[in-house]
């Protein structure tokens, strides 16, 4: 174990496993030269070469499909997306090549692809790079969407990703890169994709979080505590598959939830998860399921108006007051 | 070539034009569903491509696929199982017309969204590059109307970038689905395209598969030898309509007769009677047994039984995965094979 910043911890993945297995390299915008515009790749040029980390053009469906390509001769490409944003402009190689090829043809094409992109607000970057648009690729049968709240959790699910012979999408978030946390050395230090985990116990409300809004959940956690208020963090850390067995355990045992996503309230995670706890445990609910959101605009530059628009962590403290006292 | 491997393509000719004609019936008769586009006219290209590149070239084009399916080496049974949606189809019933693909035989499909499959075949290049897989070629066909989205140009791009073992090949049929080239396109000849990313192309006669073949294997050869990518526009003509459901009002009854009379099946049977290859009674011979054998992949094709309720979940994802149905948990995984 050591204590390491989720930066540190989703570079650390990529080293092991490109260091572990020949067939794994990296393609992007920036990612060998420069060493990532996130500085993740940092040093990966020099020690592996610009055979296995490949600096592209800005032509993300040239990366993407690139990537698909490349996957179903048996390499095992990690794409990645300077920003989730620019998943956009490769939509269509994401959701009707990666997330159906192997469906559509009856399983001829593995896909051993990973795509990583950052997500989220609050840089300052304006309406176009500061989405959080991670519901929209959960939508996605055939698409596995995995996204991190804890530097552990990122280095185990990363590796998982690119262990495996699906197409995964794995969702980073800038604002968590300076994060901390304890993260094991092992080499097969594995996070299982499609499972939530339980980040903290508590009786009295069920939190559901993921990303960024786990460790606001868990500092909200906290400051209930001192108010005798004793909240249980579950974090999706996948968005699909989307396990809601650990989410329904802990609902049937506080009847009370908040869900808190850093995205658009409408059509996003919360809804998803909200309907789904009323469809499976319905005579269970004490209060009804709130969500914490972002506003529903557009995110402006202006950094105090972003700060508005976003979810806070007073934001998941209030909602869970309001199931809890009504 | 020996004098067998003459009849093969020429048989290989007739077949994929009668395979066309009776899926036309079948489509007409509703046993085949959704989009058919049918290869009619350009045979000469799959069969002439199809007949001289090599077992690691790979084969990737877009959804006007059967022909490619045919010259890839699947059965013509196994591809009609494929248009009937049945079992019995190379993608199991669940890919349908525009989705056709044997990994076995290097074909990797049949891709419907036009030009999304152009990065593909940069990528499968690269996967060959990167895999040291030196003497592959990724060949990947797509028509005229396919040069003008982004997924072209972003693809070839990266192709001469990283001096990639890729033949692009443009079926120019004159039409992307009811508009001229003229009137989508600002250059009229799709292979000055490529002279916008320093790529090596020429423009070539796709109705007489000798020449297809000639031209091809040069080409071919080329990459093998001196590598990176070079775009070929083959000219070609479809005499169906884009799809069944065509009305046909952007040309005259005339433009297709025309093109008919250069017919590439004609054109190779001439040719072969004249070069004293085959008699005319050997080539009837021929197209006898690809009546018969379309025949047989009729019938077989509607015996094969409909994939089964489980196929529904079957392959979404390789590895076993949880899966929903209407709303409830299944006990099942989604299998991988």
């Amino acid at each position: 174990m050591a204590r390491i910043t989720m930066r540190e911890a989703i570079s650390k993945a990529l080293w092991e496993e490109m260091e572990r297995d020949e067939r794994v390299f990296i393609m992007g915008e920036e990612v060998g030269v420069w060493g990532g515009t996130y500085a993740v790749t940092k040093g990966f040029y020099d020690r592996f070469g610009e055979k296995r980390v490949r600096d592209t053009p800005i032509a993300e469906a040239a990366i993407i499909g690139g990537a698909i390509g490349a996957a179903l001769t048996g390499s095992r490409p990690i794409a990645e997306l300077m920003t989730i944003n620019f998943a956009f402009v490769a939509m269509d190689h994401i959701v009707n090549e990666a997330a159906k090829l192997h469906y559509m043809f009856a399983g001829q094409f593995k896909l051993p692809l990973v795509i990583r992109a950052v997500s989220g607000g609050g840089r300052q970057l304006g309406a176009t790079h500061s989405q959080t648009p991670d519901a929209i690729f959960a939508h996605f049968p055939g698409l596995k969407v995995v996204s991190p709240g804890t530097p552990a959790d990122a280095k185990g699910l990363l590796k998982s990703a690119i262990r495996s012979d699906d197409p995964v999408l794995f969702i980073e978030n800038a604002t968590l890169y300076q994060s901390k946390g304890e993260v094991p050395d092992d080499l097969d230090y594995l996070e299982p994709i499609g499972k939530s985990k339980i980040q903290r116990e508590g009786d009295d409300v069920t939190i559901v979080a993921y990303s960024k809004m786990v460790p606001a959940a868990l500092e909200a956690a906290k400051q209930l505590a001192d108010e005798g208020i004793e909240a249980e963090v579950v974090d999706l850390r996948s968005l699909r598959p989307l396990d809601m067995d650990p989410v329904i355990a802990s609902f049937k045992r506080t009847n009370r939830a908040v869900i808190a996503e850093e995205g658009w309230r409408s059509y996003g995670v919360g809804s998803e998860v909200s309907a789904r706890i009323y469809e499976l445990a319905f005579d269970y609910v004490d209060a009804p399921v709130k969500r914490v959101a972002q506003a529903e605009v557009p995110l402006p530059y202006n950094a105090k108006l972003e700060q508005l628009a976003l979810p806070q962590t007073e934001d998941i403290y209030h909602a869970v007051k309001e199931v809890i006292y009504g | 070539m020996e004098k067998t491997d003459y009849l093969n393509l020429y048989r290989e000719m007739v077949i994929i034009r009668r395979l066309e004609e009776s899926a036309a019936e079948l489509y007409q008769k509703g046993k085949i569903g959704g989009f058919l586009h049918l290869y009619i006219g350009q045979e000469a290209v799959s069969a002439g491509i199809g007949s001289v590149r090599q077992p690691q070239d790979r084969l990737i084009t877009a959804y006007r696929d059967h022909g490619w399916a045919i010259s890839s080496g699947i059965d013509p049974k196994i591809v009609m199982a494929e248009l009937l949606g049945k079992v019995d189809g190379c993608s199991d019933g669940k890919g349908g017309s525009m989705h056709m693909a044997d990994v076995e035989k290097n074909f990797w499909g049949g891709h419907a969204i036009v030009g999304a499959h152009i990065p593909i075949a940069t990528g499968l290049a690269l996967g060959d590059v990167y895999l040291g897989n030196d003497d592959a070629i990724t060949i990947c066909m797509f028509g005229d109307g396919a040069t003008n989205i982004g997924f072209f140009h972003e693809g070839l791009n990266l192709s001469k970038v990283w001096n990639l073992p890729v033949l692009w090949v443009c079926e120019n049929n004159q039409y992307g689905m009811g508009t001229t080239v003229e009137r989508a396109s600002a250059v009229s000849e799709i292979r000055q395209k490529a002279e916008g990313y320093g790529m090596a192309n020429e423009r070539i006669d796709g109705m007489d598969v000798m020449q297809v073949r000639e031209d091809v294997s040069r080409v071919l050869e080329t990459i093998r030898k001196e590598g990176g990518p070079y775009l070929l526009e083959i000219m070609t003509y479809r005499y169906r309509g884009h799809s069944m459901g065509d009305p046909e009002r952007y040309r005259e009854k005339e433009e297709v007769k025309k093109w008919e009379e250069n017919d590439p099946i004609g054109i190779f049977r001439l040719y072969l009677i004249n070069e004293a290859i085959a008699t005319d009674d050997e080539l009837d011979e021929q197209d006898a047994q690809a009546e018969s054998i379309v025949q047989e992949a009729v019938d077989f094709a509607e015996s094969s039984p409909d994939p089964d309720k489980d196929a529904l979940f079957d392959h979404i994802y390789a590895e076993p995965t949880p899966i929903e149905y209407r709303g409830y948990a299944l006990e099942q995984e989604s299998e991988g094979n």
